[in-house]
């Protein structure tokens, strides 16, 4: 299989949670899911993820059905971090990191160092998670998705709950995959983030497309007016935009 | 192997000759008269039943807990050992008891009744969804709730229409587990079925480790939810279900021993099922030992010693988890 395959969405419906979605999403790139609550955009990443069975259309990693691929080739594909930063037991971060290697069952001594170190966590390898603070923990859980070295990062908000330093360091290591070749998808509340850390949006509203392109379009001052029902404009210049609301 | 794998076999290999000599009579191996019969038909086929159903309890609390993600969970939450003990009950109550075999397969019967009850709920529950799968997750826990408080329910109406007042003492005392005057007629029931459900259980050992991040981030490095709780169903019927077979209820075990293990290992749930079993195996060997020794008119039984150390246990544990160092 060609690993800079697209991820194709093909009128993807969900009874009550998303009506029709069509997208083709491309490698190499970082894809923000926007959209007002109960858009649909965690439905959709689900749904990517195989997590969640469609009850129509297909997600295909090129031409192959992703649903029909066995669990295990699917999960060395494709890395999902949920948005809860659950982690039942108090294990140390190189073992958490390490989780991500189940798919390929080996140790991955490597890949497991290489993703602690994207994440800056390295002299953290032996603490137990416990110690760690939130935003510490919340990188721990982006390398155990790394660790994995899946051709695509499907991230449901990894930004909620994190001071803007953290932000910033999880847009970094997500933007290094990206550039290495991953397809990353991040559904992101935060507009400005989006529109200045993206390359590709896509907004969702009510279970549909209601935007899909480059950043600025997508998220341009009269689409938030439509979908979000809010008057804002964006200051500032391109990749430093703020949004403010007079 | 690690450490927590070592530290609890050495400490088995250590307990094991010392639970053939220990007993109301000490065995002294030189003088004792009829020493060897006594330790080959008596103290040594108990002592080895006392390590299979102390191992079957212990490594499945191990699975359970990490399946569950819970400290607190016990292989009894799966409604298993009271269906079991119902399957035993129901021997009792028809007069069945007398024939040495019937006990212990009307006991794995009622587990076996837990385990398809348990399958035919987690059959309807979806496993597709993240959201239909935490829903499973809790819907099937309350069902395993169900299932023992229904078992429990019939036992005491057993118990309460009871035909006559030997039977009724018989329930009662046979209820509060126990390992006196076991046979290698119980190892031979019991070893089979333990064996089989410890293999089950250390199947699901990778799984379990994925689970530490929550279903959803299991389901995506691979994990297939159902098949999961196929196994552990498996495992953990088999291993209590054979121990309540030959035991009777003997609680706490499963719940104790992972907290035992714990510290000493990498806290993965894969870490833990190996030496839990063997812990579990040292733990009811131990207490078997120690009932057998205690001066009392009457052996206390393990069952009742054990819960005696289970519930203390139990509030330091759940006063340890307020403080939030679990």
């Amino acid at each position: 299989m060609n690993p800079s395959a697209p991820i194709v969405v093909s009128d993807v419906g969900l009874q009550g949670r998303l009506s029709s979605v069509s997208a083709t999403i491309e490698p190499g790139q970082i894809t923000a899911i926007c959209g007002p609550n109960g858009a649909g955009k965690s439905t959709l990443l689900s749904i990517m993820a195989s997590l969640l069975m469609p009850d129509r259309g297909s997600v295909a990693l090129g031409a192959r059905s992703l649903p029909d691929m066995p669990p295990q080739l699917r999960a060395q594909r494709i890395g999902f971090l949920p948005q809860s930063a659950e982690i039942a037991w108090d294990v140390c971060v190189r073992n958490l990191v390490a989780l991500g290697r189940l798919p390929h069952r080996d140790r991955g001594e490597l890949a497991i160092a290489a993703a602690m170190e994207a994440v800056n966590l390295t002299d953290f390898a032996d603490r137990p998670i416990s110690t760690l603070s939130g935003g510490e923990q919340a990188r721990a859980l982006l390398a155990r998705v790394l660790a994995g070295e899946p051709d695509w990062i499907l991230a449901d908000e990894p930004l909620a709950a994190l001071d803007f330093y953290h932000q910033q360091a999880v847009m970094r290591s997500l933007r290094a995959s990206a550039d290495a070749g991953v397809g990353v998808v991040i559904v992101l509340h935060d507009l400005a983030t989006a529109i200045n850390r993206a390359d590709r949006v896509l907004v969702l509203d009510r279970g549909e497309v209601a935007a899909d392109g480059a950043p600025e379009q997508a998220l341009a001052a009269q689409n938030i007016a439509r979908i979000w029902g809010v008057d804002a404009r964006w200051i500032g210049d391109p990749g430093s935009r703020a949004l403010i609301m007079p | 192997m690690n450490r927590a794998t070592l530290i609890f076999a050495l400490l088995l290999v250590l307990a094991f000759p010392l639970s053939l000599l220990a007993g109301r009579v000490w065995i002294d191996p030189a003088a004792t008269p009829n020493a060897a019969l006594i330790v080959m038909e008596l103290r040594l086929p108990r002592s080895v039943l006392a390590m299979i159903v102390g191992a079957g309890l212990g490594a499945a609390g191990a699975a359970m807990q990490g399946y569950l993600r819970n400290p607190l969970a016990d292989p009894g939450l799966f409604g298993i050992s009271p269906m079991a003990a119902l399957g035993a009950v129901a021997s009792f109550w028809f007069g069945f008891s007398a024939s040495a075999w019937l006990l212990p397969v009307f006991a794995l019967l009622g587990a076996a009744a837990g385990m398809a009850l348990l399958a035919l709920i987690a059959g309807r529950t979806s496993s597709g969804s993240p959201g239909g799968a935490g829903g499973g997750l809790a819907l099937f826990t309350l069902a395993g709730l169900m299932i023992a408080s229904l078992a429990g329910a019939l036992t005491a109406l057993a118990i309460t229409l009871s035909p006559n007042a030997f039977a009724l003492s018989e329930i009662v005392l046979w209820l509060n587990g126990a390992l006196t005057d076991r046979s290698w007629r119980d190892v031979a029931i019991a070893a089979p079925c333990v064996a089989a459900g410890l293999v089950l259980l250390r199947l699901t050992a990778r799984w379990l480790d994925a689970m530490t991040l929550g279903q959803e981030a299991a389901q995506s490095l691979g994990v297939r939810p159902q098949a999961l709780l196929w196994l552990l169903v498996g495992g953990v019927g088999l291993t209590v279900g054979a121990s309540v077979a030959v035991a009777g209820i003997i609680g706490f075990v499963g719940l104790i021993v992972p907290h035992l293990v714990r510290p000493l290992t990498d806290r993965l749930p894969s870490s833990l099922i190996v030496p839990s079993a063997l812990a579990g195996a040292l733990l009811v060997l131990v207490a078997d030992s120690t009932v057998r020794v205690l001066p009392l008119m009457t052996e206390l039984r393990l069952g009742i010693a054990l819960s005696l150390i289970g519930a203390p246990f139990f509030l330091h544990l759940l006063l340890k988890m307020r403080r939030g160092r679990v």
